[in-house]
């Protein structure tokens, strides 16, 4: 978490962002992470869509995530000007998402490590869910 | 004993260029399908079934059957990336069996390093690819995805980057006979775990080689085979998957070979014990671990030790592999490494890889592809060939 990490920081590109995952990047606007469950199965999935993919219930509803999980597998870019740790991170709530990994030391990363959500501005005045170590 | 075929791999051809500068894209498809069918001993006139992916420009294969003069009665532009040709093999064996051509062409080509694209870029979907908003922002390329898999294979089994190292090895001893191999210098473990990390745990010498060329596959019917002669390479079976991020439930410990693999060994009514070669997809060294366990050729998770100590080296180990020196040394064309899988086993069969790295009395072999990202959403396809004679 040094000020050299934050210096070295890449440029966040804009999301894609379309009428099925508008309210998930306007919750990150507002510094939430948010996850669609499917009120017919009960269960959480992700990336969050209008129609569940485990069940094809229309009925699905948005709620608020923990924001936390572990990571679930990581890689630290070493090409490039500016190293960065991609990772998937498995949530509390039981699904496992692509992010990167902030505020951190890259080279004490590890599968396992608890870690939660935080944010980053992007390109085009939107907010990114990313996680830290916590 | 002899084996029914529902069709026959006639024809092959590798374009031996590995940098294209003066050539175009449509260029080495044509001189690429004109090599395999002329390797198969027929025309183009004979072809009456056109198999083509995303490399090839146009709506699926309409320009390129113009553009080469195919005048076909059956088309598929199946598309999942590097494993594409290998599905269109099984594509073209069932269309085949219903009728519906009796000599069908599959080509690839392209020009990655004339044009300077290290990997493929992604068409524009605007934003209508649902994963993309929530992938593309965190820089996913393809070496850190394939990284990702092989940091859980490590997590969980225990595997090494000295046990991934063995596979590039076993990839350069055999290119080193293969002329057109774009290297061709024999590698140690050390020479692979001492080379620069790119993103962990995967250093360079475990990624595959970027090419321009391109290859073609005739496959054939019964009829048309037994006019050509005994070099025709009888299809046993074939299979065929896709493997996603399953709404979340993310597992990189496996690929789609998991499917794929029992269904073309349930076809062929064979299993790993039969197999004489394999080629198997190597974009980097931990895709091959990962496919040769989920395709049984040692438990899952035991892959690292599996590939060491040569194990992969023709004339050294138990199971010779990519013996034309694979992605990893020899040929990757345009990122997309299914139909040299399939060239190099039809060569196999055929007794006509080079004699160094050749498999005496190769009856049966295996040929694998994956196409996408081993840590998103794959296309998987095995084919399982035979000698004329098998
Ligand atoms: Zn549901």
């Amino acid at each position: 978490m040094t000020t050299m990490d934050q210096a070295l920081e890449r440029t966040y590109p804009k999301p894609s962002i379309n009428m099925e995952t508008e309210a998930y990047w306007a919750a990150a606007k507002a510094g939430k992470l948010v996850l669609k469950k499917c009120n017919a199965c009960g269960k959480t999935h992700f990336y969050p869509r209008a129609i569940c993919p485990l069940c094809t219930s229309s009925d699905t509803a948005w709620y608020d995530a923990s924001g936390k999980g572990v990571i679930y597998s990581y890689s630290v870019m070493r090409r490039g000007a500016t190293p960065y740790a991609i990772a998937y991170v498995t949530l509390d709530e039981g699904v496992t998402m692509m992010t990167n990994i902030v505020d951190c030391d890259f080279d004490s990363l590890a599968i396992g490590q608890a870690v939660e959500v935080t944010f980053r501005a992007t390109e085009g005045d939107q907010v990114l869910p990313v996680f830290r170590p916590i | 004993m002899s084996r029914t075929s529902k069709a026959y791999i006639a024809g092959i051809y590798e374009h031996p260029t590995r940098k294209a500068i003066d050539k175009t894209i449509p260029q080495l498809h044509m001189e690429s399908a004109i090599g395999a069918v002329q390797d198969a001993g027929l025309t183009m006139a004979d072809v009456d079934g056109y198999f083509c992916a995303g490399d090839a420009a146009g709506l699926g294969g309409l320009s390129m059957a113009e553009y080469m003069g195919l005048d076909v009665r059956y088309t598929d532009s199946t598309e999942t990336g590097g494993s594409s040709y290998v599905i269109h093999v099984g594509h073209a064996m069932n269309a085949i069996a219903m009728g519906k051509c009796s000599v069908a062409l599959i080509t690839l080509a392209g020009r990655p390093r004339a044009e300077g694209v290290a990997t493929l870029g992604t068409r524009d979907y605007g934003n209508s690819l649902p994963d993309l908003g929530f992938e593309a922002p965190y820089r996913p390329v393809v070496t850190n995805q394939y990284a990702m898999a092989a940091m859980r294979h490590m997590h969980e089994f225990g595997t090494t980057s000295e046990q991934l190292a063995w596979v590039k090895v076993a990839a350069s001893h055999h290119a080193q006979h293969n002329e057109h191999a774009l290297l061709r210098d024999v590698v140690t473990v050390e020479d692979v775990v001492n080379s620069p990390i790119i993103t962990d745990p995967l250093h360079r010498l475990d990624c595959c080689v970027i090419t321009d060329g391109g290859g073609a596959l005739v496959v054939v019917s019964p009829e048309v085979a037994k006019t050509l002669g005994d070099r025709c390479a009888k299809i046993l079976g074939h299979g065929e998957a896709i493997k996603h991020l399953n709404a979340g439930q993310v597992d990189l410990t496996y690929t789609g070979a998991v499917k794929s693999g029992p269904i073309a060994f349930d076809e062929a009514g064979l299993t790993p014990a039969d197999i004489d070669y394999v080629s198997i997809y190597d974009s980097f060294t931990i895709t091959v671990v990962e496919t040769l366990e989920d395709l049984g050729f040692c438990e899952k998770g035991q892959g690292g030790k599996f590939v060491s100590d040569g194990n992969l080296i023709s004339g050294v180990g138990k199971l010779p592999f990519n013996t034309d020196g694979g992605g990893l040394c020899n040929n990757h064309p345009n990122n997309r490494g299914g139909i040299t899988k399939v060239i190099e086993a039809v060569r196999q069969v055929r007794g006509e890889a080079h004699p160094k790295v050749q498999v005496p009395d190769c009856t049966i072999a295996l040929a694998h592809g994956t196409g996408g990202s081993i840590a998103t959403r794959m296309g998987s396809s095995t084919v399982i060939l035979g000698r004329n004679d098998a």
